[in-house]
């Protein structure tokens, strides 16, 4: 498949990007419109309003994102580059979807930086860390609520948390611990367990 | 700031980069514990302002890994760090997507997804948790905006930035922090 877009799927002459230019601009503008999570504008942007993708296409290409390594966001932009323009389009994609963001953030951070240490500064920021913690704790928690089978592995998610967390083990020895057992006991169980 | 040398910097980051399972604020407990702890190259404060900045910035939540690069050795670090959480995930998933028709129905793919899934929710749960210590400490108000907000993501369909502008007013007026 040298050269060649990789993904078959799908494809019935339907709007496609026609440049990487196009793909570089569409995917920076979707990263610009979202605060706390790109994801949701990708979806919208995507197939509902460029109908690049169909709502099919976009979920099979999202779950195989959350199977591979890297955050879902990114690995998704570098298959739908792929999809049309190879190497390329994954780096467009990918381009736009890091680029514009990162300068944002950067001239962000800097002006905080400057005033970081003023009294006010602080404590605006220790508070929206009290808000900021809170958020990723519920996007956690949300995500066990969305499982069918939360009791039994709630188990990994806790010791997880205890090890990372409470204990303050490094991420690669939790992981050697809890990673293989937890994999070996799905893997026994079978197809049945993950449905959902 | 200190100046952290940079390919310790991507170093550190593309290590990283295969193991942040379920999003990469789960390997923010890990950054912490190197940078912060271990090597001395940020202050907890600079830690936790990070991902603040990034939570309230449009964009991937990642772009806090810019940020950390940045307080550690400016803008080069920002650009070491953020090409070494991406660069070591973005080439597995570039092979594995073209790999892709191979490994499709596998069982064992299934298995590492389904036992991967609930490790993945502990990590990010530590991340929440490692940030809401840093700027909390023992200020039991705090913690009840932490716990206020975990219940608006958890119940609430709100957007996010109100509960960061909340937290921020809050921090404004005295309140906490």
């Amino acid at each position: 498949m040298s050269g060649v877009p990789s993904a078959e799927i799908g494809g019935g002459g339907g709007p496609v990007p026609r440049s990487l230019g196009e793909l570089f601009v569409v995917f920076a503008g979707l990263a610009l419109r979202g605060f706390g999570g790109v994801l949701p504008f990708a979806q919208r942007v995507l197939v509902e309003e460029r109908r690049w993708l169909g709502r099919d296409q976009f979920v099979e290409m999202l779950a195989y994102a959350q199977l591979l390594p890297g955050p879902n966001i990114v690995n998704l932009s570098l298959m739908v580059g792929d999809r049309w323009f190879g190497w390329r389009g994954s780096l467009a994609a990918l381009g736009g979807l890091i680029g514009p963001p990162m300068a944002i953030v950067l001239v962000v951070g800097v002006l905080v930086g400057q005033v970081a240490d003023d009294p006010l500064v602080r404590r605006v920021l220790t508070g929206m860390g009290a808000a900021a913690g809170g958020l990723i704790l519920g996007t956690a928690l949300k995500l066990v609520s969305g499982r069918r089978d939360p009791a039994a592995w709630l188990v990994f998610a806790a010791l997880a948390f205890a090890g990372l967390a409470l204990l303050r083990l490094p991420l690669v020895a939790v992981l050697a611990m809890l990673a293989p057992v937890a994999v070996a006991i799905a893997y026994v169980l079978g197809p049945r367990a993950g449905a959902r | 700031m200190t100046d952290a040398p940079l390919l310790e910097l991507f170093l550190h980051f593309a290590s990283l980069s295969l193991l942040a399972i379920g999003g990469v604020l789960g390997a923010a407990p890990e950054m912490q514990r190197h940078m912060v702890e271990t090597r001395g190259w940020i202050t907890d404060a600079q830690f936790t302002d990070a991902i603040v900045v990034a939570q309230a910035s449009p964009g991937p939540n990642i772009l806090f890994v810019t940020l950390l690069g940045f307080q550690a050795a400016g803008l080069p670090g920002a650009f070491a760090a953020t090409l070494g959480i991406l660069l070591p995930s973005s080439l597995a998933t570039y092979w594995g997507w073209r790999m892709k028709r191979r490994h499709e129905a596998s069982r064992l793919v299934g298995a590492i997804r389904l036992g991967l899934s609930p490790i993945a929710i502990g990590l990010t749960a530590s991340a929440g948790w490692i940030v809401a210590v840093g700027a909390n400490g023992t200020d039991a108000l705090a913690w009840s905006v932490t716990l206020l907000a975990t219940a608006a993501v958890i119940a609430t369909r709100i957007n996010l930035l109100w509960v960061i502008g909340a937290g921020a007013l809050l921090g404004a007026l005295g309140v906490i922090g």
